[in-house]
């Protein structure tokens, strides 16, 4: 029939929307960038270029405190939670167990809850059992909601892999141990690398289940952002907005250029 | 995989790796309980527990500074979702809540309809792309998805607000400033609805769509049908599954969400997210907030329950 034999090219308004969609997607996250270098004190009205909106962000201590902060439950989840999904992935890549539906939809929870069930329940819980609310509260409840995210991406890789080079690797008088660290490991690190990635960026990404569970002091950035919004709209949040924008660009960046060397 | 089939396997066995010496003395399947132990208990002690904890609280009295009073049961809290107390004291109808909720659901379902008719035919055009284009416009519809929602929401009010950048744009256009009160309305909180949760609804379709056979639709053609009745009686139902499972993904979180509608929509236009929020803060009942959180919970899980009885087990059939 017509170019590359598939006459569904004809539908001429796919271009149109796909342009109009990318349009919607990009539009605000670019004028924010933009609007972050304005000059004017009122945050909407473009004056001229200035970086002074930045400066202001870098000298208020609130503001890296709030960083450091989220910087720490972040990699503090990341790490906990990614040892726990690997080791979990590799006991559930192996054989049926009894018990193994229920772990399954147990890892699920976290995904299908909606966040805000998650943080009251998470409250009430750690104020009925008698905990302090602080950092500690903040990393304990991320690491929670990082497992399945850290979870996924290895289950899948490891779905993945060929079981006949472990196999092979026994065959060839290593021990399981050895198999493990020389075969399994080394095939299975991009699903964990990846892993590990998602459950960063969803914990430093947090805020509902952060705004709950978090004590006085352990303000996380987006928890200070949600606070400058609601007091008004000023170009020093545009600045801090557009840091974290960026931030989380050139994270994506550096996993997608992770994921293309891979093998 | 990776480890502990039986020993006689191995003659090399001999070096003692403390993994091994371990799962040696325990038995065979120790090994593995040690490796599901860690995140089996994280998610049942601060997850299912919580859940819990909170049945039992949404069944208890409030206390009057938060927190509840422990021992004493009443199922209040459920009452108090449909019916309030009047001057004499008797139990009245009061649809607030239930406005909030109904409000809820209406704004969800808008945006699941709003985020297909936006993602279907994005998630189309993507999968008749060569492989290069594909995985350009794939991380072009990802990197969104990847940057901090609060900061994507905050976004629009800059567009949205009074003055905004929405307004100043419509300045050449001939309109002259008087405030168009964009933000601050359900509509607004639409908008931030479908921008948050777009690309969850065009990566399963997409999914879906990557997998079809495409000779089936040049078959339809080559039958007599056209393009309309190709999209239509062959490419939809194929795709349905990824649809399906893109309108759960945007229905779940749009439902409950928090921020957008308070960044959004202001105070006039709560949704249940809010109102869970208020009985934890302001409010100080605990248990009514419980309720309303399981009455929320219930929502998500009668959407997943249609979902799995629908299109998982229609796909095994």
């Amino acid at each position: 029939m017509t170019r590359q034999g598939n006459p569904l090219w004809q539908f001429r308004g796919l271009a149109g929307i796909t342009g109009v969609a990318l349009v919607f997607l990009y539009l605000p996250i670019v004028l924010l960038v933009v609007f972050s270098f304005n000059d004017n004190r009122v945050a909407t009205l473009w004056t001229g270029f200035s970086l002074r909106w930045y400066s202001v962000v870098a000298d208020n201590p609130n503001i890296l405190r709030a960083a450091r902060n989220s910087v720490i439950v972040a990699i503090g989840a990341m790490l906990i939670s990614t040892t726990f999904a690997t080791m979990a992935a590799l006991q559930m890549a192996r054989r049926s167990f009894p018990g193994k539906g229920a772990v399954n939809a147990l890892f699920g929870l976290p995904l299908l809850v909606p966040e805000i069930v998650t943080a009251v329940a998470s409250l009430m819980f750690f104020l009925a059992i008698g905990l302090e609310l602080g950092l500690y509260t903040v990393l304990l409840a991320h690491v929670v909601f990082c497992i399945p995210f850290a979870y996924l991406p290895i289950r899948a890789r490891l779905a993945d892999m060929d079981p006949r080079l472990a196999e092979a690797a026994a065959d060839l008088y290593a021990t399981p141990g050895r198999a493990f660290w020389r075969i399994t490991l080394p095939l299975l690190a991009p699903g964990i690398v990846s892993g590990a990635m998602l459950a960063f960026i969803v914990s430093l990404d947090d805020f509902v289940i952060t705004f709950f569970v978090a004590g006085p002091g352990a303000t996380t950035l987006p928890v200070y952002i949600f606070g400058l919004v609601r007091m008004g709209i000023t170009p020093e949040v545009n600045a801090l907005a557009a840091l974290l924008l960026l931030a989380s660009i050139a994270f994506v960046a550096v996993s997608w250029w992770i994921g293309r060397r891979r093998p | 995989m990776g480890a502990a089939p039986s020993s006689s396997t191995y003659p090399a066995a001999a070096d003692a790796s403390p993994a091994r010496a371990l799962s040696a003395r325990l038995g065979p399947g120790a090994t593995g309980t040690l490796l599901m132990a860690p995140s089996v208990l994280t998610l049942a002690l601060f997850m299912l527990v919580p859940m819990l904890l909170m049945g039992v609280i949404s069944l208890l009295q409030p206390d009057t500074y938060g927190g509840v009073k422990w021992g004493q049961w009443t199922a209040d809290a459920y009452v108090r979702f449909l019916f309030e107390r009047d001057l004499d004291d008797q139990w009245v109808l009061n649809t607030d809540y239930l406005n909030i909720f109904a409000r809820s659901f209406g704004l969800a379902t808008a945006a699941v309809v709003i985020t297909l008719l936006l993602g279907f035919p994005l998630a189309l055009y993507i999968a008749l792309q060569d492989a290069q284009r594909r995985s350009v416009l794939l991380l072009l519809v990802t990197i969104p998805f990847w940057v901090n929602l609060l900061v994507r929401t905050y976004a629009w009010i800059l567009l949205l607000r009074n003055g905004g950048l929405v307004e100043q744009a419509m300045v050449p256009f001939g309109w002259q400033g008087e405030g168009l009160n964009f933000l601050y309305t359900p509509a607004a909180v639409a908008i931030g609805l479908v921008y948050a949760f777009l690309p969850f609804m065009v990566l399963p379709i997409y999914t879906s769509l990557e997998k079809l056979d495409w000779r089936l639709v040049e078959a339809a053609f080559d039958l007599g049908a056209n393009r309309r009745r190709a999209l239509t009686r062959i490419v939809l139902p194929l795709a349905a599954p990824g649809i399906a499972a893109g309108c759960l993904l945007v229905f779940v979180p749009a439902l409950g969400t928090y921020y957008i509608p308070e960044l959004l929509g202001g105070s006039k236009h709560l949704m249940v997210g809010s109102l869970v929020q208020n009985q934890f803060g302001s409010a100080r009942n605990w248990p009514f907030g419980a309720a309303l959180a399981f009455a929320l919970l219930a929502m998500v899980l009668a959407g997943m329950t249609f979902y799995a009885l629908r299109f998982k087990r229609g796909l095994d059939a």
